[in-house]
């Protein structure tokens, strides 16, 4: 056992998603079992190996660093749950 | 009237003998009388009638004309709501379209409507859908079987022939695995090959977009439209696309194929190890030379893509937060209380699962332990690739370790459901191309599929094996 009920939910809070109890509960069984089938790795010597982030063969172009308007904030707003004089609104963060 | 291939559908149109209007009619008859296989989570008549008109402008020279094709439902779409299948994206109209969708338009394809997925792609069975399971159409009336997953509204819509291709994206075997299971083609191209720009990101550094459709080269037609470089995706590949259908060559002699031993794994039925002793056995007879190889750490590329794909996932999903588009949870008192509980009923189980699972091995402590160490493996099994790539041409395996399965029946343990993926997860990890293609069928006459793995940026090669071993069922 990897995870404790207190970890997960600390786990939860850093990913900002609230857990009811029964679904803290059924993830620490899940993610434990994960976490243990994960383990296996370290069967395999890694040591002078580097890790392998970005799997592309061939070479990445540099673009040119120029904007481009490809839409409008009207339509972009549009698609927020709420908003106020052209701005996303949420909820008080100051009193 | 069933349609069988690109070709056909565009000498039609040609010849006068069938409209825009009517390839229209045509297929929105069709998704109609499918509608109980829950396949599409868009689908709107007028939206199809609108792009008919455009259409009907478009000079007959170009290559997709008319094609009815269904888009899986995490390509933004500028005239069609995207969903990702989940709740957080209800209601989320894009305001620009991908990369991909904008070449299939230009091209003249008509887009049939949004096809269901796993949620944001993370599944293999496309039942974690807030959408609901889809069906996959080869089920008997009373055993609903799994179209697979993630892609399996595109993989299904084209073996319901409510399309002749659909958009898929790859991340683990998205593609391939529910191609498999529907009888479909199905290729996810090198890793960088198409632009990921527009496409609901899961996993960065594996996601990748590609096609289904009902034969090789309808697939490689689409993939050749698909494909090209793109400066706003920073891994988009500036390679040349080549002709692929003009190329396709099914001459197999001399052709090296490396059968890697580490994928005769226990608990692989007997029929489909048959099938792959067919499909090698086919292409020896057309004067290929079988070459048996060994790929040493295959079986530690799932437990990397489980913890790499998470760890990319918790971070591209933490845009979710209820403020600039999609689902926000209501009567929250604070900020931080309305981000925790949008995202708690915003996402379903498995995306929550793999968002805490990636949140714990980025977490201070854990970093190099789990997500730098995966990433050395990650090293290794790409080094598989390339060594024996330097003496074969390309590798032939079994796409999916079943044949189509009930739905619901693999939902509770999540490893088990992860084992769907065992074939193809390697490819993936070396980004490497992929196809898999309908070869021989189980005892209740359910499809398999077999899959062919060639080197970076050699989908020729792929496409050509497929060639071949498609004309042993013609």
């Amino acid at each position: 056992m990897k995870l404790d009920t207190n970890t997960i939910n600390k786990i939860a809070k850093l990913a900002r998603i609230k857990l009811s109890e029964q679904e803290s509960k059924d993830l620490l069984k899940d993610m434990n079992s994960i976490l243990d089938w994960v383990e296996q790795l370290n069967e395999v010597d890694t040591d002078k190996i580097e890790p392998l982030a970005n799997i592309s063969s061939s070479s990445l172009p540099k673009r040119k660093d120029q904007a481009e308007d490809i839409n409008s904030s009207d339509e972009i707003l549009q698609n927020s749950p709420d908003k106020l004089e052209g701005y996303f609104a949420v909820p008080k963060v100051v009193e | 009237m069933e349609f069988k291939s690109i070709s056909e559908l565009q000498s039609l149109l040609n010849d006068k003998k069938i409209s825009v209007k009517e390839i229209a009619d045509t297929y929105i008859k069709k998704i109609k009388e499918k509608k109980d296989l829950n396949i599409f989570i868009y689908f709107n008549e007028d939206k199809i009638y609108e792009q008919v008109k455009n259409i009907e402008n478009f000079s007959n020279e170009k290559k997709l004309k008319a094609i009815p094709i269904a888009v899986k439902d995490l390509f933004c779409t500028k005239n069609m709501p995207t969903t990702a299948a989940s709740k957080i994206l209800e209601n989320f109209h894009p305001t620009y379209e991908s990369f991909v969708t904008q070449r299939l338009v230009d091209m003249g394809a008509m887009f049939v409507g949004k096809t269901n997925l796993d949620e944001f792609a993370m599944g293999s069975a496309t039942n974690t859908s807030y959408f609901g399971n889809t069906i996959n159409p080869l089920s008997e009336k009373d055993i609903p079987l799994a179209p697979g997953g993630s892609s399996g509204g595109s993989a299904a819509a084209v073996a319901a022939d409510l399309c002749l291709g659909a958009t898929g994206t790859d991340t683990g075997g998205s593609i391939r695995q529910p191609a498999s299971l529907c009888g479909v083609v199905g290729i996810k191209p090198t890793y960088g090959l198409c632009s990921r720009w527009g496409i609901a990101a899961f996993a960065s550094s594996l996601d990748q977009a590609g096609v289904f459709s009902k034969n090789v080269t309808d697939s490689s037609i689409l993939l050749e439209e698909m494909a090209g470089y793109d400066q706003r995706d920073s891994t988009s590949s500036n390679v040349k696309i080549p002709n692929f259908s003009k190329e396709l060559n099914a001459d197999m002699s001399g052709k090296i194929i490396g059968i890697p031993k580490e994928y005769a794994v226990d608990g692989i039925s007997d029929e489909i190890n048959q099938v792959w002793e067919d499909a090698i056995k086919s292409l020896e007879k057309k004067g290929a030379i079988i070459k048996k190889i060994s790929l040493p750490h295959t079986k530690y590329a799932l437990p990397t893509y489980y913890i790499i794909a998470p760890a990319e996932a918790s971070s591209n999903l933490a845009r979710y937060d209820g403020v600039k588009y999609g689902f926000r949870a209501d009567d929250s008192n604070s900020l931080d209380e309305m981000y925790e509980l949008t995202r708690s009923e915003g996402f379903g189980k498995e995306v929550k699962r793999r968002i805490l699972i990636g949140t714990y091995v980025l977490s201070a402590g854990y970093y190099d332990a789990y997500y730098i160490k995966a990433q050395k493996v990650r090293k290794l099994i790409a080094n598989d690739f390339v060594n024996r790539f330097s003496e074969c041409d390309f590798i032939l395996t079994p796409t999916a370790p079943s044949a189509a399965f009930p739905l619901n029946e693999k939902q509770d343990d999540p490893i088990k459901m992860y084992l769907n993926d065992v074939f193809t997860v390697p490819a993936s990890l070396a980004g490497i191309p992929g196809i898999s293609i309908p070869y021989g069928s189980d005892k209740k006459g359910l499809p398999l599929g077999i899959q062919i793995l060639g080197k970076h940026y050699n989908e020729q090669e792929i496409f050509n094996a497929a060639f071949a071993l498609e004309k042993d069922y013609e």
